[in-house]
């Protein structure tokens, strides 16, 4: 079956975990709701970039706009009454079902159009995805407009804040161990065989813009459900989030973090929001002229930084670093075969190990094309 | 590279392809054919409760249509083309492209403040052609150093990395975009046409500002001059050869680094140029530069990455789509033309994924 975590790799998952759901008996409140809550909600909705991108070698700015979708889905078929809006006055739970199904069945349409491209073309198309969807949300009246929908309550399930954090962590826990099972089933080695060889996956018969089109829907569902969690937490949601500011931040994210790693979009969530928090009560902060307001360029300096020097962000920098400590143990779980994922683009960086496909421990009946292909 | 490419675009389309029938694979040339002849009857026949009317009724409100698209096309062309021909012969997707854009609009409407010697209520008869056309130089000679500049430092080490060097310029956009509302403001300001080009003209019953025209013939222009300097010059040769086979140009012996910097000069002054037109037209403002990155990509997208005659192509298209669509839309649904941007970008999509114009990268 699918790939194990290494046995160290469970204890330190399942470790962090325990950590995490305890984190409110011991935390103060505002880092729980303000820091760790959305770090949460951004993380899932960054793994999915890292999923299409290291499993399917396609980087997709799309994915706050399903994020979108479902919150204004669900604003508009929750609310009773409003200002703005359809104003459905649904059930709660019938409008999370309904949001979830709209923002997928965009992505399929979204996505079945988007299939026959990849790499840079790909990343082109999903930014002009997104800076459409918002200007429909920001020019559609009926279902939002330039003020978008506001005063939205949760179901009563999360009427309390610490109870989000709650369902960020499970649904995280969740897609991470979710997105790696991916990994290793016929599904997720058939599109790791695509994302490195498309012709030859073509001619073994499968269907390459089928798998495409698959992943990219599966990958807006969980940014939906993070969507979701996040207009509960926010209680509105405006076009302005998300316009093509907010989705940069959310390729920024997966990129600190480092954007061939599963990890790495929760770690790049966590910094970004620590920094988004706290920056301004550094000390010296203020002395050499950043102020909170210059908050972007810090950030776009700190990604200039990463990519010049280490595109594989922060995850990558700590998979070296842990790498070579036991470099003559087992294989890191997720080392090289994230790397050939990062880009599509096997041969970029000298100093990496040769492609190898999958990374996979077993070789399975499913993965034709697994030896390093190097031409 | 290229034969890699080539048995690439042949796996991104149906693997099935092969044994697809004939109609089949025509089906979205078809489908494509039957909506614009169905758009092209609504809009001369069937349009009654549009803000324009049926073309045959109202024939000035369909010129009006007509000329808007066209000239918005001339300003889309202007900054399109710039995209694409760093694009053609680099791979290099500038993500900071509309950042150019903004700043030298920023930068052009400063000094035509100072050299009118006014900052405010600025009227066109102030404005003479000479205070518009230093600025627009000056303007879209800054956006071009600062763009060769970004070339020599961030990105000519990383050639052939397209999507770090998307990334890194995507950096440098977000810096840029901070930088500017820092040292312009966050209000939209707005450059002034010169005098001797605003006046009214009447077509078929219609008042039509001639600044509109006097930006498409600007654009016509730089159209021109783009075409003589890359189909009759040596340099514009080397372009092109490069865009087809950049190894063998360097094994020839020419200097592709300059050629390269060359390029991007021009890519960024072209942005520029679009940066001072756009001012006059729309203004300058927080948002510009990502709403002209995202026109630049639909552009290319539609036309084909690389290519100059897709620029040209998805320029008319997509000025028409966005000309077309508020007008002859009912009333009550105006506030969804954009969806038919998408809808443009979709079919052109389907019925060819790499832009009318284009070649798999």
């Amino acid at each position: 079956m699918s790939r194990r975590l290494a046995p160290g790799g469970t204890v330190a998952f399942v470790g962090l975990l325990v950590l995490l759901l305890a984190l409110p008996a011991v935390s103060s409140s505002y880092f729980v709701d303000f820091v760790m809550t959305r770090t949460m909600m951004l993380g899932l909705a960054a793994a999915t970039i890292v999923f299409l991108a290291k499993y399917g070698g396609m980087i997709s700015l799309a994915q706050l706009l399903f994020f979108g979708i479902a919150g204004f889905m669900y604003g508009n078929a929750a609310l009773e009454s409003g200002a703005r809006g359809l104003n459905l006055g649904w059930d709660p739970w019938v409008a999370v079902v309904f949001a979830l199904g709209v923002a997928t069945a965009v992505a399929l349409l979204l996505g079945a159009i988007a299939s026959r491209t990849t790499g840079i073309y790909f990343l082109m198309l999903t930014l002009v995805y997104g800076v459409i969807g918002f200007f429909f949300f920001a020019q559609v009246i009926t279902i939002s407009g330039p003020g978008g929908v506001t005063s939205i309550a949760p179901p009563d399930l999360f009427s309390e804040p610490v109870r989000l954090y709650y369902a960020g962590v499970v649904l995280s826990a969740l897609a991470y161990a979710g997105f790696r099972a991916i990994g290793g089933t016929p599904f997720g080695l058939a599109l790791q065989g695509i994302r490195d060889d498309p012709v030859r996956m073509a001619s073994l018969g499968f269907n390459v813009p089928l798998h495409r089109t698959l992943a990219f829907t599966a990958a807006a569902f969980v940014a939906a459900v993070a969507g979701l969690l996040n207009v509960w937490w926010n209680g509105q949601i405006d076009p302005a989030s998300v316009s093509i500011g907010p989705t940069l931040v959310l390729l920024i994210i997966a990129v600190i973090g480092g954007i061939s790693y599963f990890e790495g979009a929760w770690l790049g969530a966590f910094v970004y929001l620590l920094a988004n928090n706290y920056m301004r009560q550094l000390p010296l902060v203020d002395r050499i002229g950043i102020r909170e307001d210059r908050f972007n360029t810090v950030i776009g300096v700190l990604v200039l930084v990463i990519m010049v020097l280490s595109p594989e962000g922060l995850a990558g920098i700590a998979a070296k670093a842990g790498g070579s400590l036991r470099r003559t143990g087992r294989r890191s779980p997720s080392g090289p075969s994230a790397a050939a994922g990062t880009a599509g683009e096997r041969t970029e960086q000298p100093d990496r190990e040769p492609a190898r496909t999958t990374g996979t421990g077993e070789p399975s009946p499913a993965t034709p094309t697994t030896k390093g292909t190097v031409e | 590279m290229s034969a890699h490419a080539e048995t690439e675009r042949r796996a991104g389309q149906d693997p099935a392809t092969g044994q697809r029938s004939g109609v089949l694979r025509r089906l979205p040339v078809w489908g494509l054919r039957l909506i614009l002849l169905l758009a092209a009857a609504w809009v001369l026949f069937f349009a009654r409760d549009t803000p324009a009317g049926p073309a045959i009724v109202d024939p000035g409100r369909f010129a009006v249509t007509v000329l808007d698209g066209l000239t918005f096309a001339g300003l889309l062309f202007v900054v399109a083309s710039g995209f694409t021909l760093i694009f053609g012969l680099m791979r290099t997707v500038n993500m900071a492209h509309g950042s150019l854009f903004l700043l030298s609009g920023y930068i052009a409407i400063r000094l035509q403040q100072t050299m009118v010697g006014r900052s405010r209520n600025i009227a066109p008869t102030d404005v003479t052609v000479l205070d518009w056309i230093v600025p627009l130089l000056v303007g879209a000679a800054v956006a071009a150093v600062f763009g060769v500049v970004m070339q020599q430092v961030f990105l000519r080490w990383n050639q052939g990395q397209e999507l770090r060097q998307a990334l890194i310029t995507l950096a440098i956009s977000i810096v840029l975009a901070d930088q500017m509302l820092r040292e312009f403001g966050g209000l939209a300001v707005t450059m002034v046409w010169p005098g001797d080009v605003t006046h009214f003209l009447t077509i078929l019953g219609q008042r039509y500002a001639t600044s509109r025209l006097f930006m498409l013939g600007v654009a016509l222009v730089v159209g021109a001059l783009l075409w003589l300097w890359l189909s009759r010059t040596r340099m514009g040769m080397v372009i092109r050869a490069g865009v087809d086979d950049e190894e063998m140009v360097r094994a020839l012996g020419i200097n592709v680094t300059l050629v390269f910097a060359v390029t991007f000069f021009v890519g960024s002054f072209l942005a520029g140029m679009g940066g001072v037109m756009g001012a006059s037209f729309a203004g300058a403002a927080t948002g510009s530069d990502g709403s002209w990155l995202l026109n630049s990509l639909i552009v290319v997208i539609i036309g084909g990455l690389g290519s100059i005659k897709g620029a040209v192509a998805g320029s008319v298209l997509y000025g028409m789509v966005i000309a077309f669509s508020p007008s002859y839309l009912p009333s009550r649904y105006t506030f969804y033309s954009i969806i038919f941007t998408f809808v443009l970008l979709a079919l052109v999509l389907a019925a060819r994924p790499y832009g009318l114009f284009g070649r798999p990268a």
